[in-house]
Order: C-alpha cells, then structure tokens, then sequence
C-alpha cells in the first residue's frame, strides 16, 4: 500500500501538486487520471522518487520513503518496478538482455535460474520468440510488453505504469490493459497507472484518482464514476457524445444490478431537475 | 555570465561527486568499463592513425622548409619534429580531434538515454545512474587516451620520417640520428599528464552536458556541440596551464 498525505510540489513561483492526499491499496490497480497539465506526471515521478516532494509524506507500507536516506531509497526502488510511456528498453541490448538487466544487477541467482526467469516473463507476456530480438526490431505494443516483463521480472512489490496504451491501437491497448491488471491481481501488487484511457478507465479502475489543477478532485472506483455528480470529471471522461451514451448504456447494465439501482435513480432524479 | 559559470561548475562537482557509492554489482560495472574502453580505445584508433601520419609528415616537411640554413645539419629536422609531435602536436592536437569523436558520442549517447527515460529507468531500479553510466566513461577515457596519444606520438614520428625520406628532405639514417639528439624522458611524463588532463576533461565534461539534457532531439544536438566547444577550449587552457607549470 502506498499513502500520500498532503503533497505539494512546486517549479520556481508554480504550484504543480496542491496537497494531494490519497491511499493506493496494494491488489488493486490504482489509476491517476486528469488533463494535461493537471499533475499526473509529476505526481508519479514524486511518487517513485525521481522528483523531492516539497512538503507532504509518502509512505511505503506504512515506511516514510520521503525521509529517508539515498541508502534506504535504493532498498525501496528496488521493490519498485516501471513502465514508461516510451518503454525506455535499453538500445543496445536485446530484448532478453533488456529482462535480464535488473536480475543480474541485483539477483543472486545462478545464471540458470536467471535465464529461467527471464523466459517465464517473457512467456508471460506472450513474447517469447522475440527474445533474441533489439527494441528497434519489434513494433510499440511489443515494446510495452517487454517493458512490462523487466518491470515484473524481481517481483515487485510496487508496479507504476506512465501512459501504458499511449501510442497503441485499441486491441493492444486492451491486451495490455489486461495483462497489467492480471499480474496486480496475480501477485498481490499495488499498481499505479497514469493513464488518460478512457478504456482503461471503465474497465481496469478498481481505485482512481482524477486530479485537477494540482488537486485531487475526485476519487472512487470504475463503477462509482459512472454515477458521479461532479461535472469537472464528467466534463473530462465523458468529453463526447458517444461516451455520454456509453455511460447511459452502462448505467443501465448496472441498474440490473441491485447494489446499484439507487445511485442510479438518484442521478436520474439530479437530470430531470436539471 | 559568472553565475552560469559557477552554476555549471557546482553541478559537474556535484556530479562527480554522486559517482562515488558502493556498485550494487562490481561485474557488471567492470562489464561497462571495459566495454567502455574498447568503444574509446579501439573505435578512436583509426582516425588517431589518419591524423597522426600526416600531422608528422607536415611537420617534417613544414621544419624543412623553415630550416634552410647550411649550418644547421637536417638530422636537427628530426630533433624538432621528435620534440613538436611529443610535447604538443600528440597529446594536445590528438586530444582535440577526440574531443570531436569521443565527446560527442558520449554526450549524445547519455542525451538520448536522459530523453527516452532510459536513465530514470535505472535510478528506479535502484541503480547510481552517475556510478554506473559516467564513472566507467571517464575511467576508460583517463585510461586510454594517453595510450591513443603515445600510438599518435609513434605515428606522428614515423610519418614524419617516411615523408622525409619520400620528399628527400633527409635521409633515414639522418633522421634516426636527429631522433636520438638531446631526448629528454621528461618530455614524455609531460606528454603523459597533459593526455591524462584531457582524458578526464574530454570524458567528464561531456558526460555532463549528456546526462543533464532536458528536452528532444535538438537539445541532444546542442548538448553535443556545447560539450565538444567546453572541451576543446578546457584542453587548450589547460594545454597553456600544464605548459607553464610543468616546463
């Protein structure tokens, strides 16, 4: 589990974070969702540690990762494991190399051990023939997956994605976003995702943060957000009219079920005074 | 303007300062280093080998045309080249030309890994990105460019003595004789240190500017360019500051 309590963040005179608070539970694929501009990026970086928050904890487990020293960090990152929004694959290396990388940095395991490793990921990720391959040799989607199986490759504790499906068409997008949301739930990981999909949004959203200007102005699951009432978060997901109708569509599905049936009357009671 | 100076100067002092920690894994730094020492090493050979022959046989030719007195006998050519290419042309012209070659791969090298997040990639993992990325580089450079200068320094004085000969400016034996006149050893110490300055000016000073690139692919074009510029004007400084001293 990850906590942020009251986070701010700062460039010279401009405030980027405005004390966020929010908890990301570990098993549960945790989204931060908000226009350009509105602090998703620096929030992940401050949350990995590549940006110093300027006031506000973060805890790891209930460990302060914001006071501790370079030694201490080093320890936590390495129960960390990322992907980037351009895979950040190391050129040079092959694709097997590129899983390889962080477990013969930091494993003890015999070269057999490690090789075997290396191949449940990559099987994992359905990319096992591209093993021998360079990342200039293999196609975005399979960028993502590979990144996806350097990122699993030490078990982590921690997974963050930044922007998983930018750049890929819908059916890869859905591959990946399932196979992220399969391995969260696999092994137990608190998976953080910066993601503006709205795919992603309605179907891997256990827990999602929406933030505003520096702020967080909504927070919930992917079903609570069908039956939002704010109207900055409805301005920004349902930003069209085929998704103001997908959202009516699902809000019927849901009307199916009884958990549900009141938040959906109470919205349609909100409409019609409107 | 000084501010930018004193700006720069405390970050590349910060920055060598980050290299020094523990390596999470000794084998794959020394797997770096050498690696680093072959791109350096090996990769810069042939064009040391171009300039070197020629900057020789100019020299010689160039002395030559200048000594042209009958009293002073043409083995002196040979003195004066032996001496140009071991106390200037091979330390300092070589060390320029790899500032070209090598500084440039090494700042565009950390610039694309800084842009395409490579580096943040390893410092989540845990990894000194300074440690692992930068120490190597500037370790191979100190290594070999003085190796690559002392290769220059052998070219340049055989070049010079085969454009000798084939422009019959003097004869082999003659420049043979005029080689071994008055050698200091000193002069190679000087040649050495002065290619070790470079070695980590070149190698440091462009690992810098790569691995502080913000921004895209032009920024790794300017990065590139200011690195080369800051060595080449850093070596010939030093050049002037090591000659003062040391001579």
């Amino acid at each position: 589990m990850i906590e942020l309590k009251d986070i701010t963040k700062g460039f010279g005179d401009k405030e980027i974070l405005k004390g966020v608070s929010a908890v990301m539970e570990s098993g549960k694929v945790n989204l931060i969702i908000g226009a350009s501009g509105s602090g998703k990026t620096v929030m992940m970086k401050c949350i990995v540690g590549l940006m110093e928050v300027d006031t506000g904890t973060i805890l790891y487990d209930n460990q302060d990762f914001t006071a501790m020293d370079h030694h201490a960090k080093k320890e936590v990152r390495q129960q960390i494991g990322m992907l980037f929004q351009g895979s950040a694959l190391f050129d040079s290396m092959t694709v097997e190399q590129n899983v390889m990388f962080p477990l013969e940095m930091f494993s003890k395991d015999t070269l057999k051990e490690k090789k075997k490793r290396v191949e449940e990921c990559l099987e994992r990720v359905q990319l096992k023939d591209a093993a021998k391959k360079f990342p200039a040799e293999i196609s975005g989607g399979m960028k993502k997956r590979v990144g996806i199986a350097r990122a699993i490759v030490l078990n982590p504790k921690y997974l963050f994605c930044d922007e998983p499906n930018s750049g890929l068409d819908p059916q890869t997008s859905l591959l990946i976003d399932q196979l992220i949301k399969e391995l969260t739930t696999e092994y137990n990981i608190t998976t953080v995702i910066n993601t503006h999909d709205m795919n992603t949004v309605m179907e891997s959203g256990d827990h999602i943060v929406y933030m505003y200007q520096g702020q967080k102005q909504w927070e919930g699951s992917n079903k609570e957000i069908v039956f939002s009432k704010d109207q900055k978060l409805n301005d920004f997901i349902f930003a069209s009219e085929f998704l103001r109708e997908a959202k009516e569509m699902r809000q019927l599905d849901m009307f199916k079920d009884n958990k549900w049936k009141d938040q959906l009357v109470e919205q349609l009671k909100r409409d019609s005074q409107k | 303007m000084e501010f930018r100076f004193f700006y720069h100067f405390g970050n590349f002092l910060l920055m060598l300062k980050g290299m020094f920690s523990r390596p999470e894994n000794m084998k794959l730094y020394w797997k770096q280093f050498m690696q680093q020492c072959v791109d350096i090493g090996v990769g810069s050979f042939g064009i040391v080998f171009i300039i070197s022959l020629f900057m020789g046989g100019v020299t010689t030719l160039q002395t030559a045309y200048q000594l042209v007195s009958p009293i002073i006998p043409r083995s002196t050519i040979a003195q004066v080249v032996r001496d140009t290419i071991i106390l200037e042309f091979a330390p300092t012209l070589t060390s320029i030309v790899l500032a070209g070659v090598i500084g440039s791969k090494i700042a565009s090298e950390l610039g694309n890994m800084r842009i395409s997040e490579q580096i943040d990639a390893l410092e989540i993992m845990g990894i000194n990105t300074k440690g692992y990325l930068i120490m190597p580089k500037i370790l191979a450079a100190t290594l070999m460019i003085p190796v690559l200068v002392a290769i220059a320094g052998f070219l340049g004085i055989w070049g010079g003595k085969e454009a000798g000969v084939l422009s019959g400016v003097l004869s082999g034996e003659q420049f043979m004789m005029g080689l071994r006149q008055e050698f200091k050893a000193y002069n190679v110490f000087f040649a050495m240190a002065k290619s070790y300055t470079f070695g980590f000016i070149i190698a440091s000073v462009s690992a810098y500017y790569g691995y502080n690139v913000q921004g895209g692919a032009l920024e790794i074009g300017k990065a590139s360019t200011t690195a080369v510029v800051v060595s080449c004007v850093l070596i010939l400084f030093m050049d002037y500051a090591l000659t003062a001293i040391l001579l």
